[in-house]
Formats: C-alpha cells, structure tokens, sequence
C-alpha cells in the first residue's frame, strides 16, 4: 500500500482496491462536510464532558454542568406546583362559600374537581356525573342531602351510610314486604307513581293514599315531597333513582335498596373535597 | 474617437464561474469585487437604504391603539398570540392573513423574474443588501481590489493583523445590530431595549440575537457568493420562471466579439474586431466572481454592476454602452442572427454596423410592450385574485364571534320538574382592544330559559355579559325548556350575540337534546 496508484482515466488517485478490474477512487471529501464533521466531534466531546454521557460499572458520569432529566422533571414539576400555589393556599384556607363568590378560585376549583372526579367518582357516578340506576345523577336538581354547596361537601366528606365514619348520612327505609300484605304495596306503588302525574286506577289511588299516610308519610311527608333531613327521596318528582314504574317502585317498597358512598375527606383531604363540591355544584343542579 | 483615452486591463479572473470553480475539497479561491459606479450602482445604493431602513426602523414605529393593545406599528406578540400591523390586529385563527400574503410574494416573486429577471437576487435579497454592507466595510479598511488582494497574500505583520481585527470588529457589531433589530418585532422595542442592555431580557431575545449575528456575520462576511451558489434554491428554480421574454444580464458578443487587447494594432492589420477590450472591467466588479461574458449562468444574481463597469468602459472608448445589457434572449437572439448574416458566417463587426460607425438601427432593443405577455398576465391576475380575496376578507371580518360546544356527556339532563336541560360552553371573541358588553340571546326554543355560570341573574332568555378587550371569555350555559314545550328529541334554535353599541352581532345554530316528546 506503500506505492501510489493513479486511475489513468481520470488521473485521480485510488485507494488500491480493485475487484474484477474496478478499481475505488480516493477523491477527498468536499471541505464543508470535513468540517461539519470535524464540529461534530468537537461537539461530542464537549457534550460529553458537559452532560451525563460515559457508563460506569454501577453508575455514569454526570457531566460538568450537572443536568439529568429526573431533576428537570422534578424542577418542572415544582414549578408547576409553585405556579398554582396561591391558588392552592386560597382553596385550602378558605370555605366553600368563599370559593364559590370568588370568580378566578370557583374557576380553578372547578378545574381541580373535574380532574379529581375522573379519578375517584366516574366509577359509580358515571365520567358525566349523569349516574345510572341506583346511583344518582349529580347534574339534576334533585337532592336527597341538599344540593347547596355546604350539604355537597358534607355528603363528600362523610360518604352515605358509610359506618366507618361516625358524621355519615343515615338513612334506611325499611322491608315493607315484612309489614304490609302484596296487594297494600301494590296500592302504595300505585298511589306513589300517580304522584307524578300519572295515570291510574282511583279505586287503587285511593287504596293506596291511606296505606302511604299510614306507613310512608312519616318520612316521606304527607304531600310525598320527602325530606332532606332524613334523606327522604321526593316521590312527585321526575327523578327516580331505581325506576319510576309502578313496579319499579313496589320493589323499592317491599325490599328497598340503598346505596352506599364512602367518606372522602379522610383519603383526598379537605381541599379535594371542597374542590369536587365546587364542580359537582357546577354542573347545574347546584343551589 | 482619435482621443481615446487607454483602458486598464484588469488581472480578474472568474474564480467562481462553473468552469473555474475549485473542486468541494479545495479551499475558495476568494472574490475581491472592485468598487463599481454608474446607475445601477447608485440605484443599488437607494434599494440598499430602503431596505435596512425598513429593517432597522419599522419596530420603532409607533400606533395609537388606545390603553388596552401595545402601541406598537408592527408587533409579532407571541405570548400573548396576536400579530399587530398598523390598523389590522389578527388572532391565531386568522394566521391565514400572512399565508395569502406569501402566497402573493411568491406569485409575486414569479411575475417579477418573468419580467426583469432574478431582480430580487440582485437588488432586494438580504443575503445581497448585507453583502454589500460588508463589501462596503472591508473597501474603507483595507481599500480597493488591488489593496486587499496584496493584503490577503501578505503574511500576518501587526498591520495586517490591525485590518483585519478593524474589519471584523464592524463586521461583527453589524451583525450584532442585525440580530438585535429583529428581536424588536416581537417585544415593545423601546422596553426591550432597556432591558436588553440591563440584562433583564428573555434568554430566548439573547438567544434569537446569538443565531442570527452569528448567520449574518458567516453569511455575509465569510461565506457570500458560495450562498446563492451551493445553498439557495432560487438559482435552480428561476429557469421555469424565464423566458425568451425576459431581461437578464447579457454580453452582447453580437457586437462585442471578435474580442481584442490590442483593438488599434488588430484593425490596422487589417483584422475584423469587436468592441470589447477584454479589459476585464465587468469580472472585476463581479460580487459573484464570474464572467458574464460566459453567458447566462447559475452564479449570476443580476445585479447589473458589471453593466455599470462596462458603460465605463465604453465610455472612456467613446462607443455607445450596452456592450452589456439587460436583453431578452429573443433580443439577443435576433441580433445574433443580424451580426452573422443569419448564421452564415461568424461575428462579423461590420454588419452591426452601419458606414458611419454607429450601431446599425436594425438592432433589436428591449421595450415596454414585452412585459405584456399571457404568462404575466396570468401571474398577475392570479397575485390580484389573492389579493382581492385577502382584502374582501379583511374588510368583511368579524371582530365578534361566537363558537359554541354542545355538552355530550351527558347530552341533557331531566330536572325534577320533568323539563329538560342542556348545557353548553360559549365563547365570546371580543376581538377588538376595548371592552365589550355582549349580549347573548337565545332564539328559537320555544319556552326555553337560560342560566349562565357565574351570572347572578334569574333564568331569561338574554343575558349581558362584559368582555374583557381583545380577550376571549368562557361561560358555561344552561338551556332548559319546560317538559311541555319539548317538541322533538333534537331541536336547532339559535345564540345570537351583539354588540348593541357597534351592531355587530354574531350567531350560532345549536342543537337542543331531549329524550322523548312529552306531548
């Protein structure tokens, strides 16, 4: 390889290489990509130096300028926590109420609950807040426990007939299938489910009307309207939580179903809560 | 003509010309144009003002727009997504303003290169101005041509080292100032400034700032004609823009040739020459570094100083200028076939022309009525097109709007009084920079009553809600109907917002959802 070879055809030099009489010129490479490459490896080393680059055994080095990704992230991250830190603070020391009057925090609790609502609420109240049967819808204006912003973030913070939590919201109806004979339910459902407006036997209505006033009114009232403070459904309503059918609501009679809602406040804290209260009373059926 | 005075033979080579060029591996061999004067110089020198000036000055412009939108003429607000000119203000939606307008320079750029050929390469093109400004430069510290080739040859002695530190130096504070200026169309310039100087800028200004002194000052002092040469696109796309019709720099050879050093001794003996002297006046002056005696070629910009230089030439010769011209080739072309007897024979002085010495009155000259052709015809009425269309929409634009999002989930909802609601997100678009009191109405929907987020006020059918200038609001809207009044499971009806103190008004056709009819 010592002597030179020379292409006679173009009088450029080869490499000395030559397959079946080919022979691979040696042109020099054009000077721009000489020097781009030539800054390519100073780049590399000075990259190399300056941030983590070479494999140890157990580690790498960590370069002058002391970057990882795992601290930026957590820098980003902190920043992210300190850019809503006023807002943070806000939520935490003030009540709901104040919240609510307050345009920028009501705007940014709204946010916050939503976030929180998809994490811990869509499996039961759907990811619309709508609900299905037995489980209500949060977007209506129809409230067992109140539907003002204070009775909301009480019901979040200690769940529905959730025993673990002594402030829990009790209600129980009982098994009327043990006290009243099938046809006095049946009337009862019939005279329930006409309350709406619906039509019905006035025989039966009337059957049904005394057995309501004798067993139901005491929760429910004598006019059916319900009660908050007992956590009584109004049955003259258009929402029906298991069904508005006269037979819906004889099953509701004879072996009621209840639902159960855990206490929030202990596993999100207070300020999730109050920011769930804020977006459920949001969505429109807020008082 | 017996006072002829004698013309220089320059030692000019075209070192960058396709056939001389060196090889990609082997060093540039370096262009040292010489100052040229004449017309098209000084009309150099005009478009060079103008342009910097519009460069350097246009931030600095001031434009009332009352207290609540900067006060600047021409600002690119990014972070605040608004571009700002003049009296037009446009929003992120309406960025399809800047894109018919490139749209119209590069129709535009068309029609120009049909005409007066790479005219933007020669006269207006950045990479063009701010060679010349450095050109400039390097003439008043290290001299004319000859100067700072001995210069560039000799070794590094204190004086040379003195120059071209000097050079440099106002080099780079050029470039400097060319990054610093276009930073000021995107911040309020005066502010900026300030800041700029005290350190308190964004680091992306000083950054923008970095790149481009660092382009400007590579680009125009170092890499210059290897720019247009290897990394613009212009030269090879400006063939499909040319034409037989259009201008371009040309050596007329038709008169020029046969070429002679020695013209009095060739025409004594009896030879037939032309009128160049091969002075090598229009290499010299070439910023490109060819000849443009070669021909038409990729290199040339067609900045027209080597026409200048030539004139000179001419002049001092006491024969007519245009040697070198800007011709059309279907010109060129028919003088051609007049100076060789229709191709019969070569170059043949005498018949250009006539018996008193004059160019012939048969020779073809440019005129006006070229430029009036079906191509730029076409060209221009497609750039007109455009433009019209952008000025209809600017003139018919919306400075209220209204877009409307339908809540899907859940799609609406029973209320215990049995009536149905729909919710729906509004946004309000005040587009212009004072604050707006809009009114959003429902139409359509019969019995249908409305609450909005945040609004203390009872159910109605229209609400007042104030905007904040050049600023969009959000509102959460809840429509419910009555039970009774529900007459499909989807009706249209209709917001319409207006601005009752300017009339403008806007509307959106949504839908309402219910699941049964209620009859």
């Amino acid at each position: 390889m010592s002597e030179k070879h020379v292409d006679e055809a173009t009088g450029v030099e080869t490499t000395g290489h030559e397959w079946d009489g080919i022979k691979e010129l040696n042109n020099p490479l054009p000077r721009w990509w000489v020097w781009t490459f030539y800054a390519t490896i100073v780049w590399a080393l000075a990259y190399t130096v300056a941030y983590p680059a070479w494999p140890l055994l157990t580690t790498a080095t960590g370069g002058l300028l002391g970057y990882s990704s795992r601290v930026e992230i957590r820098n980003e991250l902190a920043a992210a926590e300190a850019a809503k830190g006023d807002y943070v603070a806000a939520v935490q020391s003030k009540t709901v109420e104040e919240i609510l009057s307050n345009e920028t925090l009501r705007q940014f609790a709204t946010a916050a609950g939503a976030a929180a609502f998809k994490v811990n609420c869509v499996q039961c109240h759907g990811s619309g807040a709508q609900g299905s049967a037995g489980y209500p819808n949060l977007n209506d204006d129809e409230w067992l426990w109140g539907g003002d912003i204070v009775q909301i973030q009480q019901t979040i913070s200690h769940g529905i007939r959730f025993t673990a939590d002594r402030d829990t919201r009790i209600s129980e109806m009982p098994v009327f299938a043990d006290m009243l004979e099938a046809p006095q339910i049946e009337q009862a459902a019939t005279f329930v489910a006409s309350l709406g407006g619906g039509e019905a036997d006035a025989a039966v209505v009337e059957a049904g009307r005394t057995v309501f006033a004798e067993n139901c009114a005491s929760c429910h009232g004598e006019d059916g309207r319900g009660s908050r403070e007992v956590g009584a459904p109004d049955l003259t309503d258009a929402i029906w939580l298991y069904g508005s059918s006269a037979a819906d609501i004889a099953r509701q009679i004879r072996t009621p179903r209840h639902g159960v809602m855990p206490a929030w406040s202990a596993r999100l804290g207070d300020r999730t809560v109050k920011e769930l209260a804020v977006y459920i009373h949001s969505l429109g059926g807020g008082e | 003509m017996l006072q002829r005075m004698e013309v220089e033979t320059l030692d000019a080579k075209p070192v960058n010309s396709a056939k001389q060029r060196q090889p990609l591996y082997a060093a540039r061999k370096k262009v040292f144009p010489k100052r040229a004067s004449g017309s098209f110089c000084r009309f150099k020198w005009l478009i060079m003002a103008v342009t910097l000036g519009i460069y350097y000055l246009t931030p600095w412009i001031r434009w009332d727009r009352g207290p609540y939108a900067p006060d600047q003429a021409v600002l690119v607000d990014i972070a605040n997504r608004r571009f700002y000119f003049f009296f037009i203000e446009i929003w992120p939606q309406e960025f399809f303003f800047v894109a018919g307008l490139l749209v119209m320079a590069g129709i535009g750029l068309f029609l120009i290169t049909s005409t007066v050929g790479r005219a933007w390469c020669g006269y207006t093109c950045p990479q063009t101005v701010w060679v010349d400004l450095f050109l400039v430069v390097e003439r008043a510290v290290e001299g004319e041509r000859n100067a700072r080739i001995k210069l560039d040859g000799e070794p590094w002695t204190k004086r040379k080292i003195m120059l071209r530190a000097t050079k440099h130096t106002i080099w780079l504070a050029i470039a400097i100032a060319t990054g610093g200026a276009w930073i000021f169309y995107f911040a309020d310039a005066p502010t900026l400034l300030v800041e700029l100087f005290k350190g308190e800028a964004a680091p992306a200004a000083y950054m923008t700032v970095a790149i481009l002194t660092s382009t400007t000052y590579t680009f125009g002092g170092h890499m210059r004609e290897q720019v247009c040469t290897y990394m613009c696109p212009w030269p090879r796309i400006q063939a499909a823009m040319l034409d037989e019709n259009s201008l371009t720099v040309t050596y007329n050879d038709w008169r020029g040739e046969p070429r002679s050093r020695h013209a009095k001794k060739a025409a004594a003996g009896g030879q037939s020459v032309g009128d160049c002297v091969d002075c090598n006046a229009c290499v010299a002056v070439c910023p490109m570094g060819i000849d443009i005696r070669d021909g038409q070629q990729l290199e040339c910009i067609t900045c027209a100083l080597c026409i200048d230089a030539c004139n000179g030439v001419m002049d001092k010769l006491g024969k007519e200028r245009g040697l070198i011209s800007y011709a059309t080739l279907s010109d060129y072309n028919a003088n051609m076939a007049f100076a060789t007897g229709g191709g019969s024979q070569p170059i043949t002085p005498a018949l250009v022309r006539d018996t008193d010495g004059r160019l012939s009155s048969r020779i073809a000259h440019f005129h006006l009525g070229k430029i009036f052709r079906p191509r730029t015809f076409v060209y221009f009425g497609v750039w007109s097109l455009v433009g019209l269309a952008l000025l209809y929409a600017l003139l018919s634009r919306d400075r209220l709007e209204v877009n409307v999002l339908h809540d899907r989930n859940p799609q609406f909802v029973v209320l215990a009084d049995g009536s149905i609601r729909n919710g729906y997100t509004v946004k309000l678009l005040n587009m212009i920079p004072e604050p707006r009191t809009i009114f959003v109405t429902l139409q359509g929907l019969r019995g249908a009553t409305m609450t909005v987020t945040g609004i203390d006020q009872p159910e109605d059918r229209a609400f007042a809600i104030s905007v904040d200038p050049d600023r969009l609001k959000t509102l959460k809207i809840f429509v419910r109907q009555p039970a009774e009044s529900v007459e499909t499971e989807s009706q249209i009806f209709k917001f319409i917002v207006e601005d009752k103190a300017s009339y403008e008004a806007d509307e959106y056709t949504a839908t309402f959802n219910a699941l049964e009819v209620n009859k």
